[in-house]
């Protein structure tokens, strides 16, 4: 292969220099169309340099990645001419920019314009985000579901794999050692974090509240990997030998229960930080009518705080639900990576996270149902949390709206 | 009914209210109850990876072995492998058991066999970086056993090396005897910091060093990717948009981001960043893009936030005396919200750090001993194979021999260090620069 004339960093490089040249051009040129005298012009001169530099770069830059993105699909025809096409977008911008420079030129406002682009921009890249995965994950599952039927996938209890071909794929037993375990983790980590969340607001005293919640925040700022680790290490061996073996529920160590309560664990910051901010969001009133009526505080919030905030608090759990269902290394080291549909909460199962991790790590081969079924659990995982994080931020936001 | 004498109602509503106050005191004590179990174990079997047993030994590198030729050239003397190192370095060990005075039934085998299999890689290297050695002696420390260490920090025991097939019992007597007679000790080892992962049969010689610096990389990555997109979001839509769907979607569409799963990043990156863009795979830059996306809407909800919390009054003074809206923004809005900002910005970078989902998917997991370049011309700016410190946990976690769990709660502490440290400095920061308005 020759190396080309142009290469793109040399490209870049240029693009760059005449960004600076145009800086300085643009300065001189305003004050010469001024004729010294910068009260003339409508714009300061560096607000005309700063336009020039913007227009250089972002006619550019957008050039650049629209470049290296079509060059993706249309093949290496694009991506030879790209250099080329980055530098003439460049001079353009250089040219037309410099040619504008007359004491009328609004140059703050057009610069400001190309920053607003700018802005827009950034905020874009959360819709592309979005698309971004969703179209991953649409693509490569319809090539599953063109290779394997969607109904099997669907409802089929049976998950055994083999590279060789020949698997059974049905998701039903994942799915079920996902649900069983967020449950698990769910009954730990609600009334535990909700009672904390109401001692710490309706009962601790400040100095209680200093120390209290700061801990319990840490707990949310450990990473999942350390859980995990506590999970094979410590918690799934107390479990067995204390629990599993001693009442005939079997000898694995790593099992739903596991699982399940170092998630619940995870899950109590979050939970209880959450409800915290409910909690608070009742308003006093209420609170100073039910003790007006001779209630006790806890019979006032049992009977007027917390259903006034059951609708946040629900929001709150469906959050904490959606976090439990994708969570992935605690399952991946607690859980175990048997696929099976059992109620014994000692035995190992798996979760469609697990699976995800274990289908596509190690040797793949993006032409088999074997790697691809990931991406349909991903679809599926995806679907399932983006139904629950939804209905949650509805309810959250509609009962913040409630009493502002 | 006299008020001074509490009515059978009164008692069981009052013992209602006690019970009701012991639940809520009752949680707390849970939760941080969890809280301490779980740093505890972790610490207690991971503070251990940070200390190593050595041996010092003498070892001959006689001339005839080493270096035949006799030209002392490193580019010949490389073609003299490990093995031929191990056989120096057993009888360089037999012979310190003889000057001690130690006795043993050992065979000479067994006798080499204490040292780990890094030990002959050590000496190799020293001897290739400095070929005048050769014909005299050298003295240094070299590593022992993982099971022999494993004895000293209480982790083998004469009983479970009885049923090992790794260590015997006797092995284990001489190792006691060598650390009677201070040639055999346990101190302090930063090399777990530094050195690169090492394979399944030498636990001992495991580091964090390609793990750390892998780190360290995709934490820049993000930094100058998500600081800067996610504050021209944030700017965009608290102080320009207009009231619309289309914003209204972007809302929705970030607060959403912030509970999409992790792992769910994991196959974006590796379906659009891997198989689409075909950067490399284990790649530090596809790792960084990957938390990149992951971190954004944390950033933009923190940003947003203090962008907010700057009253209007100072917005309304700078365009009164005649700025644009965008100058009032960045000349004045911005810079007192860049507390705010740089504590979010932190905040979103800890959790990026501590992530392992996404990058076990985007093939960090792979086995790198090599220190990954920030540049090559090959595979460009942070393209080369590296791993992640939450990563390398996992990893350890996965291998067959007990010491690597040390080695994993190690690696935790590490971590857990980069994330108080991160942490303190945010809340530092807002300690010191926070104004309330």
């Amino acid at each position: 292969m020759t190396q080309p004339v142009l290469t793109l960093s040399t490209s870049l490089l240029l693009v760059l220099a005449l960004a600076v040249l145009g800086h300085v051009l643009a300065k001189k040129r305003a004050l010469s169309v001024a004729g010294g005298d910068i009260r003339a012009l409508a714009a300061l001169p560096k607000q005309y340099a700063l336009n020039t530099v913007l227009s250089v770069v972002i006619p550019a830059a957008a050039v650049l990645f629209g470049g290296l993105f079509a060059g993706r699909f249309a093949g290496t025809g694009v991506t030879a001419m790209l250099p080329w096409a980055v530098l003439v977008s460049a001079v353009v911008g250089f040219a037309i920019s410099l040619m504008r420079i007359t004491p009328d030129f609004r140059a703050r406002t057009h610069a400001e314009s190309w920053i607003k682009l700018l802005l827009i921009m950034a905020s874009g890249v959360a819709i592309l985000t979005t698309v971004g995965i969703v179209f991953s994950m649409l693509f490569e599952t319809a090539n599953f579901f063109q290779q394997y039927s969607w109904r099997a996938f669907f409802f089929s209890a049976e998950w055994s794999p083999n590279f060789r071909g020949d698997s059974a794929l049905g998701i039903l037993p994942l799915l079920w050692g996902t649900l069983y375990i967020s449950f698990i983790a769910l009954i730990f980590a609600v009334p535990i974090g909700l009672f904390a969340a109401i001692y710490l607001s309706e009962y601790a005293g400040s100095r209680m509240r200093s120390v209290a919640k700061p801990a319990i925040e840490i707990l949310a700022g450990i990473p999942t990997i350390v859980y995990g680790l506590f999970a094979l290490v410590t918690v799934g061996p107390f479990l067995r030998d204390y629990f599993a073996e001693p009442m005939g529920f079997g000898q694995s160590a790593s099992s739903v229960m596991t699982a399940g309560l170092v998630m619940g664990v995870m899950l109590i910051p979050f939970v209880s930080s959450l409800s915290d901010d409910i909690i608070n969001a009742v308003p006093q009133s209420l609170r100073d009518g039910s003790f007006g009526l001779g209630a006790t505080q806890s019979e006032t919030i049992r009977q007027v705080v917390i259903p006034a905030a059951l609708p946040g608090i629900v929001g709150a759990i469906l959050l904490a639900a959606s976090r439990a269902i994708g969570e992935t290394m605690i399952v991946v080291l607690g859980a175990g990576a048997a696929a099976r549909l059992s109620l014994n909460p000692f035995e190992a199962m798996t979760t469609v996270t697990v699976k995800i991790v274990s289908q596509l790590t190690g040797d793949t081969d993006f032409a088999s149902p074997e790697t691809l079924v990931a991406f349909a659990l991903g679809l599926t995982l995806f679907v399932i949390t983006l139904c629950l994080n939804v209905v949650a931020l509805f309810i959250v936001r509609k009962y913040r709206e409630q009493y502002e | 009914m006299s008020l001074l004498t509490i009515d059978a109602r009164t008692k069981t509503r009052n013992a209602a209210e006690r019970r009701f106050r012991a639940y809520g005191l009752g949680a707390i004590i849970v939760a941080m109850i969890a809280l301490a179990i779980l740093l505890t174990s972790v610490v207690s079997s991971g503070v251990s990876a940070f200390s190593q047993t050595y041996v010092t030994v003498t070892v001959p590198l006689p001339e005839d072995k080493l270096d035949k030729s006799g030209v002392r050239d490193p580019a010949v003397m490389a073609k003299v492998t490990t093995i031929g190192y191990s056989s120096l370095l057993r009888d360089g060990l037999v012979q310190t058991l003889a000057d001690a005075g130690i006795e043993t039934d050992l065979s000479n085998g067994d006798v080499g066999k204490m040292l780990s299999k890094e030990a002959p890689a050590t000496v190799r290297d020293q001897v290739l970086a400095n070929p005048d050695l050769i014909g005299g002696d050298i003295t240094l420390d070299l590593l022992m056993n993982g099971r022999i260490d494993g004895y000293f920090k209480g982790r083998v025991t004469m009983e479970s090396a009885a049923v090992d097939k790794n260590v015997s019992p006797a092995q284990l007597q001489v190792a006691q005897a060598l650390a009677d007679a201070g040639i055999v000790d346990t101190r302090l080892n930063l090399a777990f910091l530094t050195a690169p992962d090492a394979s399944d049969q030498r636990p001992e010689a495991a580091g964090l060093g390609v793990a750390i610096l892998g780190s360290l990389y995709m934490m820049s990555v993000v930094l100058c990717l998500a600081l800067p997109i996610g504050v021209a979001a944030s700017i965009y839509l608290e102080e320009f948009a207009p009231k619309n769907r289309w914003t209204d979607l972007i809302e929705v569409n970030i607060s959403n981001l912030a509970a999409v799963p992790s792992i769910v990043f994991g196959i974006l990156g590796l379906a659009i960043f891997i198989n689409f863009m075909e950067f490399n795979q284990s790649s530090p830059l596809v790792g960084g893009l990957v938390l990149t996306l992951m971190t954004l809407p944390t950033i933009i909800i923190s940003t947003r936030a203090s962008l907010k919390s700057v009253p209007p009054s100072i917005r309304d003074a700078a365009l009164g005396v005649g700025a644009s809206k965008m100058q009032s923004v960045f000349h004045h809005v911005l810079p007192l919200a860049a507390p705010g900002i740089l504590t979010g910005t932190i905040i979103g970078l800890a959790q990026a750090l501590g992530e392992t989902a996404p990058l076990l998917l985007i093939g960090m997991v792979a086995f790198v001993r090599e220190y990954p370049a920030a540049y090559t011309p090959d595979a460009g700016l942070f393209g080369e194979a590296s791993t992640a410190l939450p990563v390398q946990v996992y990893n350890w976690t996965q291998r067959a021999d007990p010491a690597f769990v040390e080695r994993a709660s190690g690696a935790i502490i590490t971590l857990m260090i980069f994330l108080f440290i991160m942490n303190a400095v945010a809340i530092l920061l807002r300690r010191k620069f926070e104004r309330r308005w």
